[in-house]
């Protein structure tokens, strides 16, 4: 499931190191280790869960330099027979959909990145200056539901409004005199669309952690600002904007650094051969050309350009973040 | 405090803005309700664009949850794959995060490190499914149930709530001549709670909701989720089921529904547990970005 925008925010693993000063040496950690004995039994079945379905994935990748037969056993993985090089690699970027994928992956994700993240700051902004609690709370809870529904049922509902066949947008369009047409499948739509999509989808959601930054600056803060003949939007500038500049960095960064998700489900789920040239992204293109084309070793090394980059990009958004004097992820 | 001519102005303003912008997330879903209700010789006399149907049927819905339909098998999986999934989530997560509280553990940190690199890198589709093609889960419920086991960040926020609570009472518990085991099942799980209903419904939803992996590792429709039955209707229509009785029922309605309303009923039949607990459990995940966020 996608992780909610806040959610990915922090992570300190090195939280609240040992109170005590550790002690050092081999029979010593011996020792530690069978004091602790039932916890670490405690961990081994969860830690085995790694190993398999998160780390041996990460093994599999050799398939990526190889010219890998599903029909061959797992041996096959680890014979040098079958040792390619990094042939899939080139074949990747000479091929003719390299640039178009790569550029389709960015631009989607700039569009996104360009609505999607101030406009939940301000509805945040409008939400946190209702004076009716009720009306504040209805608002709320409706601009979170479009969130809870699956991908599935997102696309679906999106379907719904622009089908051809009696969609409310085609249908307004109709009796206004227009003409019917099939949004999905234009080129010059499709990114608008899935943008459109992500905004409703996720917008209000992503409002939450902006108005919970703004429920913890000071009332007098405000005050004070009236008393100096501030209005409204200079209040907002002076006092809010500036108070929850952690949360609006911090959050900038992160959705740079996640920069080639550019919503691999959501455009599956929508996209049709007639809009490929705008809307074929890297993971659109592993799952087609990879897995439903049965070119195993060639997807895989796809991906794996695709992980190291997202890994440095992340890499990098971190160390922005521990230069701007936040936490950073790690 | 009395509010100037033109903060009353503004006032007015925002709750008009903010009622466009909540109707902008709520009016597709009524619309797809609304067409959900449409019978087809309403749909034949005035089109789709109708926000309410002068004569609601529930056609569509008789139809999909009819007797032996595909749907209602879908549902029992998908039923399932939230109960299995959730409670054996639970039963994975919470030791481990327990454990990970420990702050005398040896090698602690790159456990933890460990767990941690998990969510900055990735195998990737590719050597997944291949993964599971070798371990034979192609075509198994448990496909999607144990690669879904442990969320890494919903572990990790478990563990930070865990962290809180006093050593003192475990030490405490000790003295008294408690085993760890003991200490874990009635010192920390009752104090885990709130964090573990919490994440068990993350963990639900999650189940609820997820379709991707069934899309690749399932091929038998008897054992298809309901999301996945959902997709096959909206991108194919509902003939592709009609072996599967109930769909096949469909001639024998003297008024059948159209196929966008079929559609649209599927997609409410899909989310309709969801929108029903909606209200209860919003808070918890609000909550959740709370703790993810703004650290304690």
């Amino acid at each position: 499931m996608q992780q909610p925008l806040g959610e990915q925010i922090r992570v300190r693993v090195d939280q609240d190191a040992p109170v005590f000063e550790e002690k050092r040496g081999v029979r010593e950690a011996w020792r530690q280790i069978k004091r602790d004995r039932f916890l670490y039994a405690l961990a081994a079945l969860p830690l085995l869960y790694f190993v398999i379905f998160r780390y041996l994935p990460m093994i599999g990748l050799i398939i990526a330099f190889q010219d890998y037969d599903p029909f061959l056993g797992i041996g096959a993985m680890f014979s040098m027979d079958n040792f390619v090089g990094v042939k899939h690699f080139r074949n990747f970027f000479d091929s003719i959909f390299f640039w178009n994928i790569v550029r389709n992956t960015v631009v989607i994700s700039f569009y996104k990145l360009l609505f999607g993240f101030p406009l939940p700051i301000i509805l945040a902004l409008l939400i946190n200056e209702v004076r009716i609690t009720v009306f504040q709370r209805t608002v709320q809870t409706i601009s979170y539901l479009p969130h809870f529904f699956s991908m599935v049922v997102a696309a679906g509902i999106v379907r719904a409004m622009l089908t051809p066949q009696g969609g409310l947008l085609n249908q307004a369009i109709v009796a206004f005199g227009g003409e019917a047409q099939a949004f999905l499948t234009d080129p010059a739509l499709f990114r608008s669309i899935i943008v459109t999509m992500d905004v409703w989808q996720q917008a209000g959601w992503n409002s939450i952690i902006f108005l919970a930054a703004m429920a913890t600056i000071n009332p007098e803060m405000y005050e004070a600002a009236a008393m100096d003949g501030a209005n409204l939007f200079q209040r907002w500038w002076y006092v809010t904007l500036p108070s929850i500049s952690f949360a609006i960095v911090i959050i900038l960064i992160f959705r740079i650094g996640n920069m080639l998700d550019a919503g691999f489900e959501q455009i599956l789920l929508l996209y049709s051969p007639s809009v490929y040239s705008v809307s074929d992204i890297i993971d659109t293109y592993v799952y087609r050309a990879g897995l439903i084309g049965r070119q195993y070793s060639f997807g895989a090394a796809v991906g794996l350009f695709k992980s190291v980059l997202a890994l440095a990009l992340m890499y990098m958004a971190n160390k922005v973040a521990q230069y701007l004097g936040q936490e950073g992820l790690w | 405090m009395k509010l100037s001519r033109g903060e009353k102005l503004f006032d007015w303003i925002n709750i008009f803005v903010l009622t466009i912008v909540t109707l902008f997330f709520l009016v597709p879903f009524l619309s797809v309700v609304s067409t959900s209700l449409v019978s087809g010789r309403e749909y034949a006399l005035r089109g789709l664009f109708i926000l309410y149907p002068h004569q609601p049927v529930l056609n569509s819905y008789e139809m999909l949850l009819g007797q032996g339909s595909i749907v209602i098998n879908a549902y029992m999986v998908t039923t399932a794959r939230v109960i299995v999934g959730t409670s054996l989530g639970l039963i994975f997560t919470f030791p481990l995060a327990y454990v990970l509280s420990k702050r005398r553990l040896y090698a602690r940190v790159p456990i933890t490190m460990f767990i941690f690199f998990t969510m900055l890198f990735h195998g990737g589709l590719i050597p997944n499914f291949v993964l599971i093609e070798k371990l034979g889960l192609l075509d198994s419920f448990w496909s999607m149930i144990l690669p879904n086991l442990i969320n890494p960040w919903w572990l990790l926020i478990m563990r930070n709530f865990m962290l809180a609570i006093p050593e003192e009472l475990e030490e405490a518990a000790i003295m008294d001549g408690a085993s760890p085991l003991v200490v874990l099942l009635r010192v920390y799980l009752p104090l885990s709670m709130p964090v573990i209903a919490t994440i068990g419904l993350w963990y639900a939803v999650m189940h609820w909701n997820y379709w991707f992996d069934a899309a690749i590792y399932i091929n038998d429709p008897k054992k298809l989720p309901l999301q996945l039955i959902l997709r096959g209707i909206l991108e194919y229509g509902t003939g592709q089921y009609s072996d599967y009785s109930g769909l096949a029922e469909m001639t024998e309605l003297t008024d059948p529904p159209p196929a966008e309303s079929l559609k649209a009923a599927m997609i409410v039949i899909t989310t309709l547990p969801i929108l029903m607990i909606y209200p209860f459990i919003q808070r918890y995940f609000v909550k959740g970005i709370m703790l993810g966020s703004i650290k304690g």
